[in-house]
């Protein structure tokens, strides 16, 4: 099978005048085959969010190559760059943070689709059957993002990544801020989208047990670099690095 | 044994809205009490109510709490101040936002312990560094000198209970004190709360969403659903042996990991 994204050596230096370069990320490779779920775990300051946003392009790579169904990406710009977003979504930690707060959630949601062509009317059918989908009423298309509960906020946040149909979803924290019965809920509901849909999804999480429950494979970063690899199993359950294994001690 | 804070029907409202209901809880010395539920449910309101700082918009509309005989609702500013932070020492979630950022650690620890007694900065730096050597800090001296920022999360969070242990207080109300931080931290944060017990008899009120830093520090647990009592027992029986409806829910939310 064909990955569906590849990642080869993907490095980010951060310089800044007058201070020393900074290795966000080192050499990081791994690939993602469709509907397959992949989590990065490690502590803060590790790298996984850096490599969430040089994935999705926010941040630019000093080196290496991003592919996404072959095609490289690494340093596509314009219409090019808009259109790989059809492919490839994110989901955030914060999510009332991630709407703009004088838009509604219909308006947020219909964005991506309206960056691509669709009419008003057509928006606003869309919109409100991805919130259903997620679980959400009708009417929460009309609310602004400070009218809502952070767990209604990430399902429309959920919504808004699905609209333009992606196939690959990356999730940066995104259950971190949530309740646990919240978190549950919204880790059912990916789990749904991804034996309905065959989504793969890239989770970023911190949460090991959760990890373990959710992903079929998983990359342990510390210090920008991947220490470890494999199914949860063998990285929870056998650590082969120092690192890991104080990090599944670390575990209450 | 004779309860140190007393929670008696307590009623706690904003804007005249009742939002804990009914609450009675008790903190015997030395015990450590763990308060769970989940965002909104009232936890932090609840003990934010025994240190008097509800605001402007709260109020404590029915029952009492009782600290040293005394009931907290009834007591002026004036004498909740001899209580606040002498005898019951509050820890919040980012203990770096409650430190002032252009001062460095140590007047901020001067200041405070000045604010209760008559102390020079030469002693109240011996009482402090004397402090973090029990509580195993390296560099004790760096982290005295340092301003907040350019110490890390987890750093600023361990300072932050020091500050709050330095009067000796009685009881140690903690808020998330440690949501913010990385699971390695989280672990020596909660290892170094239970040390605090241990040593000083601290008896500590710990507010979290986090099942398994209850499991691993409390004795008994309350748990609050829309500021409703749901349970409250033995930390052993609460989260093994749930009878609550709720409770079981919550429960079984909680991921946890296998390690075999």
């Amino acid at each position: 099978m064909e990955p569906i994204l590849e990642v080869k050596n993907l490095t980010k230096i951060f310089q800044k005048r007058g201070k020393e370069d900074f290795v966000a990320v080192d050499h990081v490779s791994f690939r993602l085959f469709p509907g397959e779920i992949l989590g990065v775990v490690g502590e803060s300051g590790s790298g996984k969010s850096t490599v969430a946003k040089l994935v999705t392009r926010l941040i630019d790579a000093t080196e290496g190559t991003i592919a996404v169904n072959g095609k490289d990406i690494t340093h596509v710009k314009g219409a090019a760059l808009r259109d790989i977003y059809a492919d490839m979504q994110m989901v955030f930690q914060n999510p009332a943070g991630s709407f703009d707060p004088r838009r509604t959630l219909g308006d947020g949601i219909g964005e991506s689709l309206k960056n691509h062509g669709f009419s008003k009317e057509e928006r606003r059918k869309r919109a409100v059957g991805l919130l259903e989908h997620c679980g959400l009423p009708e009417e929460f298309a009309g609310r602004y993002p400070h009218e809502v509960s952070g767990g209604q906020c990430q399902r429309a946040a959920i919504a808004r990544a699905l609209a333009i149909g992606p196939k690959i979803l990356i999730c940066d924290e995104a259950t971190s801020a949530l309740d646990v019965t919240v978190q549950k809920q919204i880790v059912e509901l990916l789990q749904s989208m991804q034996k309905a849909d065959g989504l793969s999804y890239i989770f970023i999480c911190h949460n090991l047990a959760l990890v373990q429950m959710f992903c079929d494979r998983v990359l342990v970063l510390r210090d920008g670099k991947v220490v470890e690899s494999g199914t949860p199993d063998e990285v929870i359950l056998a650590p082969k690095s120092e690192y890991t294994r104080r990090l599944v001690d670390a575990v209450l | 044994m004779a309860e140190l804070l007393k929670y008696d029907n307590v009623e706690i409202s904003f804007g005249g809205r009742p939002v804990v209901h009914d609450v009675s809880v008790s903190l015997r010395p030395g015990e450590i009490l763990g308060l769970v539920g989940e965002s909104g449910s009232g936890k932090s309101t609840l003990i934010k109510a025994a240190m008097g700082l509800l605001g402007s918009n709260g109020l404590v509309t029915r029952g009492d709490i009782w600290f040293e005989g005394k009931n907290i609702p009834d007591l002026p500013e004036r004498e909740l101040r001899k209580i606040r932070g002498v005898k019951i020492g509050m820890i919040f979630q980012d203990a770096g936002a409650s430190l002032c950022p252009i001062r460095t650690i140590g007047e901020q620890i001067h200041e405070s312990m000045s604010a209760h007694m008559e102390i020079s900065k030469e002693e109240a730096k011996e009482r402090a560094l004397e402090l973090f050597d029990k509580l195993n800090f390296k560099d004790a001296g760096r982290i005295w000198d340092s301003y907040p920022f350019e110490l890390s999360g987890g750093m600023n969070q361990r300072a932050g209970i020091a500050i709050a242990m330095l009067m000796n207080p009685a009881v140690l109300l903690a808020d998330e004190p440690t949501s913010a931080l990385d699971v390695a931290v989280q672990k020596q944060v909660v290892m170094e709360m239970r040390q605090l017990r241990d040593m000083f008899g601290t008896a500590i009120i710990i507010v979290t969403h986090d099942i398994g830093v209850v499991s691993a520090m409390a004795d008994r647990v309350l748990v609050l659903n829309h500021g409703d009592v749901m349970e409250y027992g033995d930390a052993e029986q609460v989260l093994n042996a749930p009878q609550n409806d709720y409770t079981k829910k919550l429960l079984s939310a909680v991921p946890r990991l296998r390690r075999s």
